[in-house]
């Protein structure tokens, strides 16, 4: 890992009218770096994805980094249900400019395991597969950092177990992955950092590990305590 | 370049796409083209004849006679029967019970005593007319009866004014009386009258028989010539009104190619309007418009393709490039084979193409801006419909057919969509009919790039 961040947020502020959804939210990303973004509903994890991924703007602060392009994988899968798997990335692969398609679209047929279903429109594929389709597009450009947003929400145990397997793989690979989720057992699983966000705001940047201490109170590892319980009980203390 | 490149490759998508929901592009063009024949039939062809039960009570071969001369009411009954379909019936009961049955719409009774009353002068000839049906029905049969019967007196007059008039001339120049029913030897018109009393004055010898015999002379000059003009204010009487027809503004339409030019118009708008709107809206359903057009982190999306994969311009480029090839396509098909029926002139074929391109491009620009309000296919397909259909009927009302006021409002709502300057354009291109086409197509021109705007705007809701 290189200690250039490959994408970076310095007091990000995104407000809606008078309501101000993300605030003043900073912090780095480096290469390879696999980072969970957690919170309750409302906390705008999906809102600060947008934003860094460039479909909304930022009211304030900005977005940067050195890295190249930015891949984005929305909650929901964007392609195009009317087109086979491989219509699709072979026309993503076009529009991003990927200089040889047929390559590209046959190394990430094999990537996400969907060669056999290359030519099966998307519509026809199961939740979890379309998933996979959406990743796929999001990877075409072979991007410096992805940020997934929900990824694992429609998929079941088997498809999950595949997809964090693949990310791991991305980020192995030096890719930086920024992922939110609501299950924050995967975060502590997968994740080697990460962003608590809630009603907007950052309240914690660290590991898994931080996060413990920060609820135990102990400066040693918190060995069995349960993390799920830990970021409950941290949410509540933050809101105090 | 690279926009041009990125816009080919989502036209190629679409095509695709299209390709493979025949369902739709089968609904697309023959729902637009069913409503556009119907509404051009509807157009061209008056209402038909509705169906009338006539009870004729006269005694067959019944005249009327006036000045000793006979008029066959027969004629009078088949000028009745040239405007309807007539159902004849013996008794008035059995005409009603076909208007109760809904057999006939409405029935006419011709009473027995039509033709005495008729040869009287003195009183007139009443029809009994009964009515079903609602009130569209009701008015039809009403307003076709009624001219029929306007017909049909008009023929009855111009019998008495040509018997009135042959009396007159029996008056001014003399002849035998016979022809009026007199039985009369021959008989001295007024207008020889006073040759004849010029030659007695100048044989009578005393002053004073003279100058009464002058006096009857001068009356029989006065007589000849007001009873002359007489028969031209016969004339009047028996046709007041006469319509010359005068067309103050523009080239007249024949009905037929003006029905064309409807039709085809329609299908443009439908055809158009629903595949911009469903394409755009596709994006929006297939979650794709945030991946098109995202810019580079932080960003919030293109002003134009600079980091993004397309502009929104670039996207409201190609969707609307979608629909108005397909639809002129669609439109052009439709002329050309709607000209092997009725004569068109294809000498103005470039002007007909013009026409189409500037109302594709105005329709085209149209549907995207309703697709970019509407969240999904379905939605953005039921709101261009609800917005054309009412919207090209009202284009289509005449002035006068309503209050001044409402037209007022109908042309301000004409004036911002595009259905009634796409009409004057490919009427004037294919009838060369007013306004000139130059204006509708700069029309057209400035409403695609307003709806152009509001579809930018639009998507800006990704």
């Amino acid at each position: 890992m290189s200690d250039a961040p490959i994408l970076s947020a310095s007091g990000v502020t995104k407000r809606f009218g008078a309501r101000v959804a993300l605030h003043e939210v900073s912090f780095e990303v480096r290469s390879g770096e696999l980072v969970a973004l957690i919170g309750p509903n409302g906390a705008c994890k999906t809102t600060l994805l947008s934003v860094l991924a460039g479909v909304q703007a930022a009211s304030a602060g900005s977005v940067g980094g050195q890295g190249g392009k930015v891949g984005w994988v929305p909650q929901q899968p964007a392609v195009y249900t009317k087109l086979t798997v491989a219509e699709n990335l072979a026309l993503w692969a076009h529009l991003e400019r990927v200089a040889d398609t047929q390559d590209t679209v046959r190394r990430m047929l094999e990537q996400t395991g969907l060669t056999k279903r290359a030519d099966e429109q998307v519509g026809r594929l199961s939740g979890g597969n379309r998933q996979r389709v959406n990743i796929a597009v999001g990877m075409l450009s072979r991007p410096a950092a992805l940020l997934l947003d929900e990824p694992s929400a429609a998929l079941d145990p088997i498809q999950r177990g595949r997809l964090w397997e693949f990310v791991r793989g991305l980020s192995a690979n030096g890719t930086s992955v920024v992922f939110s989720t609501h299950n924050v057992a995967e975060a502590e699983r997968y994740a080697g950092r990460v962003l608590v966000l809630d009603e907007g705001r950052l309240l914690l940047d660290g590991s898994p590990q931080t996060l413990l201490r920060e609820v135990t109170g102990r400066s040693e590892a918190a060995d069995g305590v349960d993390f799920e319980e830990a970021f409950v009980a941290f949410l509540r203390r933050s809101r105090v | 370049m690279t926009e041009i490149a990125r816009m080919r490759w989502l036209l190629h998508k679409d095509f695709l796409i299209l390709r493979r929901s025949r369902v739709l592009v089968a609904v697309l063009v023959v729902y637009p083209v069913a409503i556009a024949l119907l509404i051009g039939l509807a157009l061209s062809r008056s209402p038909g004849k509705p169906k009338v039960a006539i009870v004729n009570l006269a005694p067959p071969g019944a005249t009327v006679e006036l000045g000793g001369s006979k008029v066959e009411v027969g004629r009078y009954y088949s000028q009745l029967f040239s405007e309807v379909q007539p159902l004849k019936v013996k008794t008035r009961a059995e005409a009603i019970e076909k208007v109760r049955s809904g057999e006939a719409l409405a029935a006419v009774v011709i009473p027995a005593n039509i033709a005495a009353k008729l040869s009287s002068v003195l009183s007139q000839g009443q029809l009994e007319v009964i009515y079903n049906g609602d009130a569209l029905q009701q008015s039809l049969a009403q307003s076709k009866i009624q001219a029929a019967v306007a017909q049909a007196n008009l023929e009855i007059s111009l019998q008495i004014r040509k018997l009135a008039s042959r009396g007159i001339s029996l008056l001014l120049q003399g002849g035998d009386l016979s022809q009026l029913g007199i039985n009369q030897k021959r008989l001295l018109g007024l207008e020889q009258l006073p040759k004849v009393l010029s030659r007695v004055i100048a044989r009578v010898p005393t002053a004073r028989d003279k100058q009464e015999l002058q006096r009857i002379k001068e009356l029989a000059d006065f007589a000849a010539s007001n009873l002359n003009l007489s028969r031209n204010v016969l004339a009047t009487i028996g046709q007041p009104v006469q319509v010359r027809s005068v067309l103050v503004h523009g080239r007249r339409t024949p009905l037929d190619t003006f029905a064309v030019v409807v039709a085809v118009s329609i299908s443009l708008m439908f055809v158009c309007v629903l595949l911009a709107a469903g394409g755009i809206a596709l994006e929006r359903e297939d979650n794709t418009l945030p991946r098109l057009l995202r810019g580079p982190p932080g960003s919030g999306g293109s002003g134009g393709a600079g980091g993004s994969l397309i502009s929104r311009e670039g996207l409201v480029a190609e969707k609307l490039l979608l629909a108005g090839a397909c639809s002129l396509v669609l439109a052009f098909a439709m002329l050309a084979g709607i000209g092997a029926f009725v004569t068109l002139d294809w000498s103005r074929i470039g002007l007909w193409l013009l026409a189409l391109v500037a109302g594709a491009l105005a329709f085209g620009a149209l549907g995207v801006a309703i697709g970019a309000l509407a969240r999904e296919v379905r939605a953005a397909s039921l709101l261009a419909f609800l917005l054309s259909l009412p919207l090209a009927f009202l284009a289509l009302v005449p002035a006068g057919a309503v209050a001044p006021g409402v037209y007022d409002v109908i042309r301000a709502v004409s004036v911002v969509f595009p259905f009634k300057a796409a009409l004057q354009a490919l009427d004037a291109a294919v009838n060369g009919a007013e306004p000139a086409i130059a204006g509708s197509l700069a029309h057209l021109l400035a409403l695609t790039l307003l709806f152009g705007i509001l579809a930018r705007i639009g998507l800006r809701r990704t």
